[in-house]
């Protein structure tokens, strides 16, 4: 830039010395010459100019380097990325506070979808409610990107986010999450931050079972030093509190509940409780077993679909459980790599694999969930339409 | 007259073949009792025997005869499986993972425990090969807690040969004039220094025999960390190392601390001579920093 600057008042100089009335005036060439390298001068003057201009503003444009979604982000750098979201996608991607964590934090929800009049169906997909799963809120700040990148291109997607809005909130236990990130004796924190009840010395409630689903019944612990402790009672935690209240209202616009977890490479339906069958368990199993087919294709990762009780253990107050049981049909509960190699601890270079192969599953179930919706009652009405006229066309085309 | 008809079905299918932002969804009124949101939830109901936290009794009642292979029981008796290679043929080299259960029988032998046999395949995970074995655990049954017993015959275990690595590295750290030390194996983020990796496997390969005789059918073992790895000073011959270990348990979800005295020569394999579970110290923790 500065070399430009230069060379721009060297050639300044130079055009400004350089006269025609040095030339003899018999020397027409003389002075067409001199005329030939003031222009030529102030042509690369005005050209550098330019040059420097649009440098300059490209570099104003990309000052800030592009967000690694393949490394892992400590608390702050994802709120930040938040708010960047929402800078370069206005009208599209908006934060939502909905609560507030134990200690005091916010929890944020990435809103993202195409502004349209009327009321929308949504999409709730929720990252990071036990600490130590650090893959799970890289994959929702996978997902965000993803969607808002393909959406100006994919005309499916673009209708997606037109007919629906994706809540997403790429970590829901802050305070349990920056614990896991303070050393590496806090590394593999599952619970969150609230203190134990009085007698117990123990920090952190399990939040995937504090949920009002057959609150405190299996696959729990009541000693508050577990890391199953299911709390003082259902919805005793801020952050539980924080999602329930959310979706209470809104429950009827809801069409996906996707929790995402690590590690065991799972897609697990309701319930937790072995007594309980959802009543579209069948249809869940098919969606479920759709969508490790889609994972499969994309790195030959195998996971595994089905209940809590029969493929992992019996749970209770876990949030899947307590989605569809507010009557959000397609709730599912995914767990990331690894199969135990690594584990929580799973390395920065699987992070894109893992990412990749997720978003195809989940956006299996989302599309499933949306055609059921929006496509299957117009492609109804179509083929009605076209019979009623075919049989029309058929006797109109005897009687003539 | 037909031509006209034509004409305007041909009309009509361009506009009702796209139907793409015509659609509202409050508008949607065909075929809604398809709609899982209007199915009622009355179909569970609440009224059987709910056994509070006793998984063990329903898991007795469960896992007998062919097994679902993709179901917990085969799978977590399968990890055994897995566990044992690990101590048995496991080495810097060589480490197994358990890559799928193909089918699982599972039968009570009269009071003593019950035996699961397991057609699964292993992935060795440094070579990534894998292979098919066929396996017997038997858990038995009784008031203390005894380690599973397990035989496994596979295809061609051994196949691979990693002998001249294993005794290059023996010789290496035999020579070393510092005694190796490493910490966190995997770090927070899932690193590994590649010259630290054979040190993290000789971890795992030894917290394996703790996995083993940990074993129940209520468990399902898997190492979360190598905390603290340090080599003592040489025996016989013998590589001696002390480890710390952190292991995950994820039926209960708890991160067990086991240390751990072996050790490691390329003839003789990985012998722990010592192993001792860590009070897991929840009450330690201190407050949390206000930020």
């Amino acid at each position: 830039m500065i070399t430009a600057v230069i060379t721009g008042v060297i050639m300044i100089i130079i055009s400004l010395s350089v006269d025609r009335h040095g030339c003899s005036n018999r020397s027409y060439r003389c002075k067409q010459a001199v005329f030939f390298l003031k222009v030529t001068m102030l042509n690369s003057v005005g050209l550098s100019c330019v040059l420097l201009l649009l440098s300059a503003v490209g570099a104003a444009v990309l000052e800030s380097p592009p967000y690694d979604y393949y490394r892992y982000h400590p608390m702050s750098e994802i709120s930040d990325w938040m708010v960047q979201m929402q800078k370069e996608y206005p009208g599209v991607a908006s934060i939502v506070n909905y609560g507030k964590t134990y200690e005091g934090r916010a929890i944020n929800l990435l809103k993202i979808g195409l502004s349209t009049e009327g009321k929308k169906k949504a999409i709730w997909m929720d990252c990071g409610i036990h600490a130590r799963e650090w893959i799970a809120p890289a994959f929702c700040q996978y997902f965000v990107n993803q969607i808002l990148q393909t959406y100006k291109t994919d005309p499916k997607m673009e209708k997606m986010m037109t007919d629906m809005d994706f809540y997403v909130t790429p970590v829901l236990n802050v305070d349990g999450y920056i614990y896991s990130w303070k050393d590496q004796t806090t590394r593999l924190w599952r619970k969150n931050r609230s203190p134990g009840p009085a007698g117990c010395d123990c920090y952190g409630t399990d939040l995937n079972r504090n949920f009002n689903a057959n609150w405190g019944t299996v696959g729990v612990s009541f000693d508050c030093c577990s890391l199953t402790y299911c709390g003082s009672k259902a919805e005793s935690e801020p952050e539980a509190q924080a999602v329930a209240n959310f979706l209470q209202s809104r429950k009827d616009d809801f069409l996906c509940f996707l929790t995402i977890h690590s590690y065991g490479q799972l897609l697990l339906i309701p319930y937790g409780h072995p007594n309980f069958t959802a009543a579209n368990y069948d249809e869940l199993m098919d969606v479920g077993l759709g969508a490790a087919e889609a994972i499969e294709k994309i790195h030959g990762m195998h996971y595994k679909v089905g209940t809590s009780p029969a493929i992992l253990y019996a749970n209770s107050g876990s949030s899947r459980d307590w989605a569809r049981m507010q009557g959000i049909p397609f709730s599912f509960t995914f767990e990331l790599r690894d199969n135990g190699t690594f584990g929580f601890e799973l390395p920065e270079n699987q992070i894109q694999p893992t990412c990749e192969e997720a978003y195809s599953g989940a956006l299996h179930i989302i599309t499933y969930a949306h055609d059921k919706t929006f496509n299957g009652a117009v492609l109804t009405a179509a083929a009605t339409l076209w019979t009623v006229l075919l049989a029309v066309g058929v006797t109109g085309a005897n009687l003539v | 007259m037909g031509l006209r008809i034509v004409a305007v079905l041909a009309v009509l299918m361009g506009v009702t073949g796209s139907p793409s932002g015509t659609v509202r969804p409050e508008t949607v009124s065909v075929d809604i009792t398809a709609h899982p949101n209007s199915v009622p939830e009355t179909a569970e109901e609440p009224g059987q025997n709910v056994e509070l936290g006793e998984e063990e009794a329903e898991e007795d009642v469960m896992a007998t005869g062919e097994l679902n292979p993709n179901h917990y029981p085969a799978q977590r008796a399968a990890k055994v499986v897995q566990h044992y290679l690990t101590t048995r043929y496991g080495s810097p080299y060589r480490l197994f993972g358990l890559q799928r259960v193909h089918s699982g029988n599972a039968e009570d032998v009269a009071d003593t425990g019950r035996k699961y046999q397991l057609e699964i395949s292993v992935h060795e995970i440094i070579s990534n090969t894998t292979q098919k074995c066929s396996a017997e655990v038997f858990f038995p049954r009784g008031e203390k807690q005894q380690s599973p017993q397990v035989q496994v015959s596979c295809e061609e275990l051994l196949n691979i040969s990693t002998k001249a690595q294993e005794e290059a590295l023996y010789q290496q750290y035999k020579m070393n004039q510092s005694l190796l030390s490493a910490q966190n194996l995997p770090d927070s983020h899932g690193h590994i220094e590649p010259d630290m990796k054979p040190l993290w496997h000789l971890g795992i390969v030894a917290s394996s025999f703790v996995m083993l005789k940990e074993s129940t059918e209520n468990t399902l073992y898997n190492m979360a960390q190598v905390s603290n790895i340090t080599q003592l000073a040489t025996e016989n011959d013998q590589l001696k190392f002390e480890c710390h270990t952190l292991l995950h348990d994820m039926v209960s979800q708890e991160i067990l601390p086991w240390k751990l005295l072996f050790t490691w020569s390329a003839a003789e394999g990985v012998k722990v001579l010592q192993m001792e579970q860590l009070p897991h110290c929840h009450s330690c923790e201190k407050p949390p920093n206000t930020d």
